[in-house]
């Protein structure tokens, strides 16, 4: 049973939750090919062996550095066929998720996203997947031999299983009809912590009283090497970009810590929280609903707050 | 230009979410259904452009049972010209996404607008299959889309930014704010939405491979542990000595 891991990189590094599609696929069992595409640095492909690839197929064709949803399906559909894989483990993302559908289309692959565990295969491949935006699971079973599955944050342990593999050239005829969406340009933030892909999240909301304020959770961000976010209200104003609403219709998030400060905790805002693992809140409001769904708690002014956190927390380093 | 908006009926994103039959079937006691949040705002955009462009017409779809019906005259209280009801229950994606594609092939559409996924089993996948069963480009989520001829431009989410992309029709595309204002429907709106046409079609075969075994709910959230704001250090330790994530 072999199978074949799609990694997405973005500036020349593997994303996090990329490793954990291969850590996935190691602990699935079978032998693990993992394939990249686009410009990704060598060292970060070798890499992949540690973490349970034995073969790393890179693409280097420059054309797919930019994440073209049809060109990709072609590729990885081709490099199933040539590596005998009936199994496409990817990270839910932007581009991961809307290339597994297509890709089990194309391969008549039973298929399930937002998946968030290793599988039961006692009786069957049943996959657990997350619904109703965090609010519950569904098992679903697998039912064909070919199965493509796209996961959500954490969804497997990262471990260092191995020693760095081998980087296989490998390239595919790509025609016109792949390349029928041209992207014009991007606009992308640098250097910062990608908010889907981080272990903290620091996030503000209404109680900050504008985006002036930003100033002490984005050095609270930077002493815990957190993404910064922010609620429905707070992107609806402009005082923050749209890719920072976490939410119901926005960003759904699973890190290991979710500090909410100045959000009242609408259930909207709930749904894209409710997989982190902790959750401090802190409001000026003691009944602010959002205590209700926290782990921890602090009543109390976030001005004063959260410059004397970011101390606490430079002084326990 | 034809437009087609696949329309989801989902819970209200302020329902509790609850099983019944031993955990097989959603339980529906209380619960408000509305327009998918994201379908929403595809259906707002598609009336936008029917506003915008002489002869479009705006045709709303949903796979579901005859109850899902008044969702679909909400799609036509807001402006929609037609709508079609798929009858049959919408249990997987590769499922709902051929019931679409096998009406897409009767009749072609020159965009097909859906919700980046549906806010019930969060897939996010509909559209990436139904545009490879048409042999179409597929873009999702879409933040902007103009419409210049037969040419596209638009923006997509990616994570810590956007994408700019141009893309001929035919497409389907997945779509999420703040790609158009949620439009509210009006007296007149609802009053012709009564007698506009509702096409009821039964489904085509389509085996996914999928089966459903069983919902599950998460466990219970432990009580929530204050700390005084003025032993903010506290927290510090909590986090790094019980919570062991610092």
């Amino acid at each position: 049973m072999a199978i074949l891991v799609f990694v997405e990189s973005a500036e020349g590094k593997i994303k996090k939750t990329s490793i954990e599609a291969v850590a996935y696929a190691h602990a699935l069992g079978g032998p693990v090919t993992a394939i990249a595409l686009g410009a990704v640095e060598k060292a970060e492909l070798e890499a992949l062996g540690k973490y349970g690839a034995q073969k790393v197929l890179h693409v280097a064709d420059d054309r797919l550095s930019q994440g073209i949803i049809q060109a990709y399906a072609t590729v990885l559909e081709k490099a199933l066929q040539d590596e005998s894989a009936n199994i496409l483990v990817l990270a839910n993302s932007s581009l991961g998720t809307p290339v597994a559908a297509r890709v089990a289309t194309k391969i008549g692959a039973s298929l399930a996203s937002n998946v968030v565990d290793l599988p039961k295969t006692d009786g069957g491949f049943v996959v657990k997947r997350s619904i109703y935006t965090g609010k519950a699971f569904a098992w679903v079973e697998l039912k064909n031999q070919k199965k493509v599955i796209a996961l959500r944050k954490n969804a497997a342990d990262i471990k260092e299983v191995g020693s760095p593999a081998q980087v296989t050239p490998y390239s595919v005829t790509l025609g016109d009809a792949d390349f029928a969406t041209k992207i014009t340009s991007s606009e992308k933030a640098t250097g910062e912590v990608l908010l889907p892909e981080a272990n903290i999240v620091v996030s503000g909301g209404r109680g900050m009283k504008g985006p002036e304020h930003w100033g002490i959770l984005e050095e609270l961000a930077k002493t815990l090497h957190a993404a910064t976010g922010c609620s429905k209200p707070v992107s609806d104003m402009g005082w923050r970009p749209h890719h920072e609403h976490v939410g119901q219709t926005g960003v759904k998030v699973a890190p290991q810590l979710y500090i909410a400060v100045g959000i009242s905790g609408a259930i909207q805002h709930l749904a894209g929280v409710n997989s982190s693992k902790y959750i401090v809140v802190i409001n000026k409001d003691p009944e602010a609903p959002f205590f209700k769904a926290a782990d921890y708690g602090i009543v109390g002014d976030a001005f004063e707050i959260i410059p004397k956190l970011t101390e606490a927390i430079k002084a326990a380093k | 230009m034809k437009i087609l908006v696949c329309i989801t009926h989902v819970p209200d994103t302020t329902s509790k979410i609850n099983f019944t039959d031993n955990n097989t079937k959603f339980d529906t006691t209380g619960v408000q259904f509305i327009i998918g949040p994201y379908d929403d705002y595809a259906l707002a955009r598609a009336i936008e452009l029917k506003d915008a462009i002489a002869g479009t017409t705006v045709t709303v779809l949903n796979v579901g049972p005859a109850d899902t019906e008044p969702t679909l005259r909400k799609g036509l209280a807001i402006g929609a010209d037609d709508a079609i009801r798929v009858n049959a229950d919408p249990t997987d994606s590769f499922f709902v996404a051929s019931q679409i594609a096998a009406i897409a092939k009767e009749t072609p559409f020159d965009l097909i607008l859906m919700g980046r996924e549906s806010i019930d089993y969060n897939s996010g996948v509909v559209h990436g299959i139904v545009a490879e069963l048409l042999g179409m480009p597929s873009i999702s989520p879409v933040m902007k889309l103009d419409l210049e001829g037969t040419k596209a431009k638009l923006a997509r989410e990616i994570e810590g930014g956007k994408e700019y992309l141009e893309v001929s029709l035919p497409f389907v595309a997945g779509c999420q704010e703040p790609i158009a204002e949620w439009k509210i429907p009006n007296m007149r709106g609802i009053m012709s939405a009564r007698t506009k046409p509702l096409k009821v079609v039964e489904p085509k075969a389509a085996d996914s491979g999928v089966k459903l075994q069983k919902f599950e709910l998460p466990p219970p959230k432990g009580s929530v542990k204050m700390i005084p704001a003025d032993n903010v250090p506290e927290l510090v330790n909590l986090l790094k000595n019980e919570a062991k994530v610092l």
